[in-house]
């Protein structure tokens, strides 16, 4: 039996890789690991796009595509520059030690 | 048909296990390059959707540059051992993490394969996927005209971000190590179980003068 | 005739530039900019009345529309100007005193140290006198009345430092806020009943009005009328206000703001004509108020305070002309009064500060020789005021007891009363001449006495900021004549105050031009009495003056008669009405409003603090959440998108 490959397939991976990256976050400890996992919530967004422009017949899905390209870069950009700034003055750090914003 | 469905298998699979890499793996070097994995799966993904320009950024921009900060900054900041997940501060927050990932998994899969049409948006809004005109053309288009706004602010975030990255990440050594940002103990106390060599190294970031200012001091004991 | 708006507009400009520039100005600029303002709008009313009156006697009506101030549905509301001739002519008198109060002021005020803010008060006063005047709405006119309000508050607290004077602003603001309850409720009936609060629209729609209604909105603003021309009940905070500076006395508790009762009546007398009633208890209350008062300031020994009581009296005359129908007596009354009694009060500031501040007048004594100009110009305001002719005051009093006679109920009494009455005004301001500028000695030398008044005197007009010592009267003091910028003034209204009566002379129709000027404006006119009978109630009202001045020749010059056998403690203390709103406000007006203040702080501060309390706690409660773990918060964001898959999926399956 050959199953039919139609775009719901994609979806659904999307899924599994979205949901794999959000446990990951909350997971893991490491500001830099933490940052990968959000690298790839986003990449599935973008696998979503893709199917869903694919599904639509429409070129704004991978427009939109492009755009979460832009802000990821720059979400990488400052954030690595935090973890840079942070592990600097604390050798270690991981995001646990950063909560002086607790109510 | 079978070939798409090789495809899709082979790529999928090869995410998946990334995904699952960049999560598990202790090591953050090892993490980085499973997310590499997961990024070239998605790029073959939007190959095989038609999404050829998409697929050429992808590679370029998160894998090739995205990627390579990742580990530069490893590399520079010295964290490439492992991390310490024997010890949880946050008790119970793992199985929460895991019982919620996997039902944000589920519904999402009750969502999509429940319903017979996923899709609720209107057909071609912006502009149709013709075969006949190259991708890059029709994103162009539709970048230069309907979202020419978006572009542009983009490209101010991007100034942005690369003014603030810069601003972070610039070495004062005028301003000594701030110990009221970073209270010294009271979260070790309370949260992290901290390496030996990482509390010695603070309690002498906080105790002595920095390098900088000890200097500065001798040079101007010097020149009198 | 665009110029109208001008008229309130130069003083509120003196105000507005005062505020931020007044120091700067300092002494004595900034008070001779404020007169130069005000003199100012004095032109521009002096053009606009010229204008009408080359304009057809029907056509005298400059309605000046600058904008809509509140536009709600049905309820439109202008800021427009309306000057015909019942509002020029209060605007002329205003701006002309208020011009000349102003350069008094020059003098008087100098070397205090707010000085400039007299001045941005008083040029605020006088442009908020001109709003209620011009107004052509209720609510303008409103708005005018509570900026006077203000003011009078402002300047009777002038000096603040003293306790006293801080209470009595407050007094009279309170007091006054009464009269506001009435007007309010007035406007509001008002334009419930015809839909307008346009004065001039106001005379079309009467037509449906029923004389309850009538009877009612009139008196609601007689209301008023009382708590800002300090009638009965409400006059208790006028003898207070003296604590002000006598400049301020002057220009808005005798001559201008007090007035403005009978200002707002002869703008409502459309109404009036329509309720008979209401008119009869004006007078009545009219009446009662200045005979009280007049028996009060028989026993006065503060001379400010006198003369307070005589400006109640006064104008208790007005509404006694205005609720007998009279409104041209009303006003012909009130513009000689504006300008005998500015002109008394600037003189006995004059006196004041020539005495070192010493306002008890049983100190004083043969000023003549030292002020000579001071007392030949108040012994003319005297002569006006106790109604000795030909003074100006004489003519207008005899009209407005003429309009007594012959008003319908009771007229007889009335005017009986009202000579009473005059006889005591003459009485009580030759009482105040001889112990001021007469009198066997110079009482201040008499070391004793000094002590014993001076200790006892009721308050003091004195600059607190000042070296006390600097005010203290002494025995060896030698009273000297006040500056050219107090006696130009002085001069002036002496001048108006004697010739004033020719406004309106009764010998012949066509003297009689302050009625024939505002008669267009006016849907009533009043008959008065035949020739031959008003000759005879003005040789009666003359007999009366001259007898109170008699008798007070013989107490106080004299001293026949010891003065204690007429000065009766009731009589101080004006029958003891202050007294009784005392008693009653501090003992079971205290316990309700003690009540009423344990309802706010348990009720409604409870409410209020209820409400705070629940934020605060639920903030308190809510306060763990924010761990500042980074983590939870992306677990919480995980199960925020699990919840709103859910919902999807709950909405897709039903």
């Amino acid at each position: 039996m050959i199953v039919e490959l139609t775009q719901t397939w994609y979806l659904v991976l999307a899924a599994l890789i979205f949901a794999i990256g959000a446990t990951g976050l909350v997971i893991r400890r490491n500001p830099l690991v933490m940052f990968m996992c959000v690298e790839l919530m986003l990449n599935a967004v973008n696998l979503t796009f893709v199917s869903f422009g694919n599904m639509l017949d429409d070129v704004g899905g991978q427009v939109f595509v492009f755009f979460v390209l832009v802000v990821a870069a720059a979400e990488v950009a400052v954030g690595l520059a935090l973890v840079v700034a942070i592990t600097r003055r604390r050798q270690g750090a991981t995001a646990d030690d950063l909560s002086l914003m607790r109510g | 048909m079978r070939v798409e469905m090789f495809v899709f298998v082979v790529s999928g699979a090869i995410c998946v296990a990334g995904a699952l890499g960049v999560v598990l793996f202790r090591n953050p070097v090892h993490n980085a390059l499973s997310l590499v994995a997961t990024l070239f799966g998605v790029a073959v993904l939007f190959v095989a959707q038609g999404a050829y320009f998409l697929a050429a950024i992808q590679v370029i921009v998160y894998a090739g540059a995205i990627v390579v900060l990742f580990l530069f900054v490893i590399m520079l900041l010295g964290v490439d051992q492992d991390d310490d997940v024997r010890f949880e501060p946050i008790p119970g927050i793992r199985i929460a993490a895991v019982i919620v990932g996997i039902s944000l998994l589920g519904m999402s899969l009750i969502a999509l394969l429940s319903s017979p049409d996923v899709v609720t948006g209107a057909p071609s809004a912006l502009a149709p996927l013709d075969p006949a005109t190259p991708d890059v053309n029709r994103i162009g288009a539709a970048l230069f005209t309907d979202y020419i706004y978006a572009f542009e602010i983009t490209a101010v975030l991007l100034t942005i971000a690369v003014v603030g990255a810069v601003m972070l990440s610039r070495q004062s050594p005028e301003v000594p190590l701030d110990t009221e940002e970073f209270p010294d103990g009271t979260m070790a106390s309370e949260l992290a179980i901290r390496r030996e060599e990482t509390s010695v190294a603070d309690s002498v970031d906080t105790d002595g003068p920095e390098p900088a200012d000890a200097e500065i001091a001798a040079d101007a004991a010097g020149s009198e | 005739m665009e110029l109208v708006w001008l008229i309130p507009a130069l003083p509120l400009l003196a105000f507005l530039i005062l505020i931020p520039f007044g120091r700067k100005l300092s002494d004595p600029g900034a008070g001779w900019f404020a007169t130069l303002l005000v003199g100012g709008s004095f032109a521009v009313s002096a053009a606009v009345y010229l204008e009408l009156m080359s304009r057809p006697a029907d056509d005298r009506v400059v309605h000046q529309v600058l904008f809509t101030w509140i536009p709600a549905g049905d309820f439109s509301v202008d800021i427009g100007f309306l000057a015909d001739p019942v509002s020029i002519t209060m605007a002329l008198f205003i701006t002309g005193i208020g011009a000349l109060i102003h350069m008094y002021s020059v003098g008087y005020m100098k070397g205090d140290p707010k000085y400039s803010k007299f001045f941005t008060y008083l040029s605020l006063f006088v442009a908020s006198m001109l709003v209620l005047v011009l107004a052509d709405n209720l609510l303008l006119t409103f708005l005018g009345w509570e900026g006077v309000g203000a003011c009078s508050y402002l300047l009777i607290s002038f000096w603040f430092n003293e306790e006293a004077n801080a209470t009595a602003g407050k007094k009279a603001f309170v007091t006054n806020r009464i009269g506001d309850f009435g007007f309010m409720v007035g406007t509001f009936l008002l334009w419930m009943t015809i839909g307008t609060i346009n004065y001039v629209d106001i005379p079309e729609r009467l037509g449906g009005i029923t004389e309850l209604t009538a009877t009612a909105i009139v008196l609601l603003f007689f209301l008023g009328a009382t708590g800002k021309s300090a009638q009965l009940p409400l006059f208790v905070w006028l003898p207070d206000a003296m604590a002000g500076p006598t400049p301020v006395s002057a220009l808005i508790h005798a001559a201008t703001m007090v007035t403005s009762g009978i200002f707002l009546l002869t703008r409502l007398e459309p109404l009036l004509f329509q309720a008979p009633i209401a008119g009869e208890v004006i007078a009545w209350v009219g009446l009662a108020t200045a005979l009280v008062a007049a028996l009060a300031a028989v026993a006065q020994n503060d001379i400010k305070k006198v003369l307070a009581y005589s400006t109640i009296s006064q104008l208790g005359y007005m509404f006694l002309a205005l609720g007998s129908g009279a409104i041209v007596a009303g006003m012909y009354h009130m513009i000689t009064h504006a300008f005998f009694k500015a002109l008394l009060f600037l003189g006995s500031g004059s006196i004041i500060r020539s005495m070192s501040h010493e306002q008890d007048m049983r100190l004083y004594g043969r000023l003549r020789k030292y002020l000579p100009i001071t007392s030949i110009t108040f012994i003319l305001g005297w002569l006006a005021i106790a109604g000795i002719p030909p003074f100006s005051g004489f003519w207008s009093k005899d009209e407005v007891l003429a309009a007594a006679y012959s008003s319908e109920n009771l007229g007889v009494l009335k005017w009986g009363i009202g000579i009473l009455v005059a006889l005591l005004t003459a009485f009580y301001m030759t009482r105040l001449v001889i112990m001021t500028f007469f009198g066997p000695k110079e009482n201040w030398r008499d070391p004793e006495k000094l002590e014993e008044i001076g200790v006892a005197s009721s308050f003091d007009d004195s600059d607190p900021s000042a070296d006390a010592e600097a005010h203290h009267l002494e025995p060896s003091h030698t009273p000297k004549e006040s500056p050219w910028t107090m006696t130009v003034p002085l001069v002036v209204l002496a001048t108006l105050a004697t010739v004033a009566g020719i406004l309106n002379l009764p010998f012949a129709d066509r003297f009689k031009s302050l009625e024939i000027w505002l008669e267009p404006v006016l849907t009533h006119s009043h008959e008065a009495p035949v020739a031959t009978t008003l000759f005879i109630l003005a040789g009666v009202a003359i007999v009366a003056a001259v007898l109170g001045v008699i008798a007070a020749y013989f107490v106080y010059q004299k001293q026949k008669i010891p003065a204690e056998r007429i000065e009766k403690p009731a009589l101080v203390h004006a029958l003891y009405i202050n007294d009784t709103y005392a008693e009653v406000v501090a003992g079971p007006g205290t316990a309700v409003f003690q009540g009423i203040a344990d309802f706010d702080a348990t009720m409604v501060d409870g409410a209020v603090n209820g409400v705070a309390k629940v934020t605060t706690d639920a903030g308190n409660g809510l306060k763990p959440l924010q761990s500042g773990l980074v983590r939870t918060y992306a677990l919480t964001l995980s199960a925020g998108a699990v919840l709103l898959l859910g919902y999807v999926v709950m909405r897709m399956s039903f």
